[in-house]
């Protein structure tokens, strides 16, 4: 059916470019540079008109379609610098130069048709935060190909990590370790958010490996199903853990509150012009936005290397054919274990990280609709592909954030309705998860392998009591 | 670990014993609680098992099946009969049994679509794909019932009888209790006959069985499976209706965690094993009443949810297969 009516469009699309007099017999004999160049071209002046006519119309929207030009029309492949070749990392380095001047220039840009402005500084620190825990899901679903419904209690325990190691939670204790902005005579353990992210990144991988040892053995749904009790019991042990036994450990529903936020202190201030505290700075946004970028891509370059590591060959080996797997000597439970730590892991930090953006750690942010929303961005932007996956992570947090909310809005202005759209947010990303996966489960920007695997199929059902060690 | 298991269920034991000892009555009464929550986890957690056990799949959506099932019969109560708190019996039975015909018969269509949308084109597809629309397709069905009731509860008029049926030496039992029993067990009669003695029951357990030798067989293995959502969507209709009668109140995410009882208390039976899932029902319904209503060392219900999943991945993790299942090589 799907074929049918992308053969129909086609067809339609061919008469119309006969009528103006290019047939497609001559498209095809053009060089694949100039096609290349004409389509792009097409497209970006499409997007221009609907910018100039249903947007708010800035001269900076021509500098945007140049800059997209330019990204997506030479090949930048085979561009050697002196005998080195710098030619794949063009585009990733303009790209992240893009993103590292994005608040120079947020200022100054068109507003895109529906969706309306683009997002703001705030957003895009939560964009950036949820690339993170998405990427770290990666590893689990991605990579590994366990089904993880619970990726939230590694994101509340990192937060829970933060708010007990940088606030006044614990008053007996009273411990300074290069925290900033305090106030003086603060109590508790107060240790610096450079010390407290890798601090709640480890502690939620050894979460992660407590949880996964036991677990680890079952069949892919089952599994799926105890992460989601683990992801279920976590948040509650977090409502309830005013008075585990007589000891306030996480403030029950009022949550922990408030969180130091990041800064260098003054010395670097002074020296390095580092900023002091995060949180009395002016810019606070773009330095939080900023520091969750260092984070972003360092997440990044771990994913890109463990993919093509031993360790990250052996995920995928257990992804395709557990039994396989394990025959050619991959120790199966040990694998596993090593993707939901390293999962975990980021998890936890982005968890930290938000939490100090925040400055706060409260329960009823750890619903299982989190992890849904999560796993929705890594099946969007097509499951084991960095780039995909960030992709959908910025996309889906922004619907999230201000996307939905535009466009309700756009619907209400034009349709004169009553639509509360962000009420029907997690409908609509059901409705994502059940479309992608019906019509193209490999996802937007897909890893090559796991679309094949995802459209021929691959024996997956392991024995749940294979273990190798 | 057997020593574990010993040493958990014997200091259960004891809790209940002591709790005995110092308040019989007590102790009765939120046993009869109990079998009550039981009776409406058995229709859901049946639900589950019987699409396991055909499918393989755990279908996520089934619990909001369910809460459309408490919202199709409360809006029958009150819009269609228009019925108020205490309405004269005969009206009484009519409406029960009119609201009853019309959740199973819209749930079990609910729960066919859905098969039909959702699932069905994923039949070869790995088998975390129809998982994944699943848990879609629950999402979805919460916002229909969120887009047509809207975000608050729906409370539906308590229209059960709240008389003793017999009350003795303090321990009381009450005719919505009663009531609730009595419309799960004709039910559940009905699922057996269906399963164990029709022509339509044996072919779907063929197709439990084996898909390809019963295709084979000339069994229409699609229809097949429509059917047994048809069915599992029926009982979770039925299930919707207690529900809405005995707490009369249901909201668009009632189903979520209700669902996931449910779902342990199939597991907790062994899942895709019929009478397995009433016994898990049971048991889940038992722990959940003793855990929020015993006085002496309960946690109480702010950690029944906590205590329900740790009970779910103690036993996937130590007894795959259930109480009453049987260990195949797959693991349940």
């Amino acid at each position: 059916m799907r074929r049918r009516i992308a053969g129909t469009i086609s067809q339609g699309w061919w008469i119309a470019l006969g009528a103006v007099g290019l047939p497609h017999e001559r498209w095809r004999g053009l060089p694949v540079r100039t096609r290349r160049a004409v389509k792009a071209a097409i497209w970006v002046a499409i997007a221009l008109i609907l910018v100039w006519q249903f947007g708010v119309w800035k001269t900076s929207a021509l500098a945007v379609a140049v800059v997209v030009l330019l990204l997506v029309v030479p090949r930048y492949e085979n561009v050697t610098v002196r005998g080195v070749r710098v030619g794949k990392w063009i585009i990733p380095a303009a790209v992240l130069g893009l993103a590292i001047a994005y608040p120079y220039y947020l200022g100054s840009m068109p507003q895109v048709p529906i969706f309306g402005p683009f997002p703001a500084m705030s957003t895009m620190v939560v964009m950036m935060i949820f690339t993170m825990m998405a990427l770290g899901l990666n590893f689990v679903v991605g990579y590994a190909g366990l089904l993880d419904l619970g990726y939230v209690a590694f994101y509340a325990m990192g937060a829970y990590m933060a708010g007990w190691f940088a606030s006044s939670q614990f008053a007996n204790q009273n411990l300074n370790l290069g925290a900033v902005g305090l106030y003086p005579g603060a109590t508790g353990y107060h240790f610096s958010i450079w010390l407290v992210l890798p601090m709640a990144g480890i502690a939620t991988a050894i979460v992660g490996v407590i949880i996964g040892l036991p677990t680890l053995r079952l069949r892919g749904d089952y599994l799926a199903i105890v992460t989601l009790g683990f992801g279920e019991i976590m948040p509650q042990i977090a409502r309830n853990g005013n008075n585990l036994f007589g000891f306030n450990l996480t403030n029950g529903t009022g949550g922990i509150t408030p969180i130091d936020g990041p800064g260098f202190g003054n010395w670097l201030d002074k020296h390095l012009h580092l900023p002091a505290n995060y949180l009395n700075a002016a810019n606070f946004d773009n330095l939080f936005f900023w520091t969750s970028l260092v984070l972003v891509l360092l997440t990044i370059f771990t994913s890109a290397r463990l993919r093509d590591s031993r360790l990250g060959r052996a995920w995928v080996a257990i992804r395709e054919d557990e039994i396989a797997a394990s025959a050619m000597g991959i120790p199966l439970m040990r694998t596993k274990t090593w993707a939901y730590a390293t999962g975990a892991f980021f998890g936890g930090v982005a968890g930290a990280y938000y939490a100090s953006y925040k400055s706060g750690a409260f329960p009823d942010d750890f619903f299982f609709n989190i992890s849904v929303f999560i796993l929705c961005m890594v099946i969007l932007g097509g499951m084991g592909n960095i780039w995909g996956v960030i992709f959908g992570a910025c996309f889906l947090s922004y619907l999230d954030r201000e996307g939905l909310a535009n466009v309700g809005a756009w619907i209400n202005g034009h349709f004169h309705t009553h639509l509360d759209v962000p009420l029907y947010e997690f409908g609509i990303f059901g409705a994502i998860l059940v479309v992608t996966m019906l019509f193209r489960p490999e996802g937007l920007i897909p890893s090559q392998r796991r679309a094949m695997e995802l459209h021929e199929g691959v024996h997956d059902e392991p024995l749940y009591d294979v273990v190798t060690e | 670990m057997p020593a574990l298991a010993t040493f958990l269920v014997g200091m259960l034991v004891l809790w209940l014993g002591v709790n005995l000892v110092k308040s019989p009555s007590y102790f009765f009464t939120i046993s009869f609680i109990g079998l009550t929550n039981g009776a409406v986890y058995a229709l859901v957690a049946l639900g589950y098992t019987l699409v396991y056990g055909i499918l393989e799949l755990i279908n996520f959506a089934h619990g909001d099946v369910f809460m459309l099932g408490g919202l199709f019969s409360g809006t029958m109560i009150i819009s269609a009969f228009h019925l108020g708190d205490h309405p004269s019996t005969g009206i009484l039975i009519a409406a029960i049994l009119a609201s009853l015909a019309v959740a199973m018969v819209a749930c079990g269509l609910v729960n066919a679509t859905v098969e039909f949308i959702a699932y069905r084109p994923l039949r070869g597809a790995p088998r975390l794909a129809p998982l994944i629309t699943a848990i879609g397709m629950s999402f979805i069905l919460q916002d229909v019932a969120l887009g047509w009731k809207g975000p608050s509860y729906l409370s539906v008029p308590h229209i059960l009888p709240r008389g003793n049926v017999f009350s003795f030496a303090g321990v009381s039992y009450t005719w919505e209790k009663l009531i609730v029993v009595m419309i799960t067990v004709p039910v559940l009669v009905a699922l057996m006959w269906l399963v164990q003695r029709t022509r339509q029951g044996k072919a779907m357990r063929a197709t439990a069985q084996d898909r390809d030798a019963a295709a084979m067989m000339g069994i229409n293995v699609n229809r097949t499976i429509s059917f047994t959502f048809m069915i599992a969507g029926a009982l979770a209709g039925a299930a919707g209706l207690l529900y809405a009668l005995y707490f009369s109140e249901v909201r668009y995410d009632t189903g979520f965690q209700l669902g996931l009882i449910a779902f342990t208390a199939a597991v907790l039976g062994g899942i895709g094993n019929l009478p397995g899932a009433v016994l898990g029902a049971l048991c889940i319904g038992f722990i959940q009443a003793f855990n929020e209503g015993l006085r002496w060392h309960s946690p109480g219900s702010d950690w029944t949810q906590s205590i329900v999943f740790s009970i779910l991945i103690l036993i996937l993790v130590f007894r795959p297969e259930g109480l009453l299942g049987e260990r195949t090589p797959e693991g349940a």
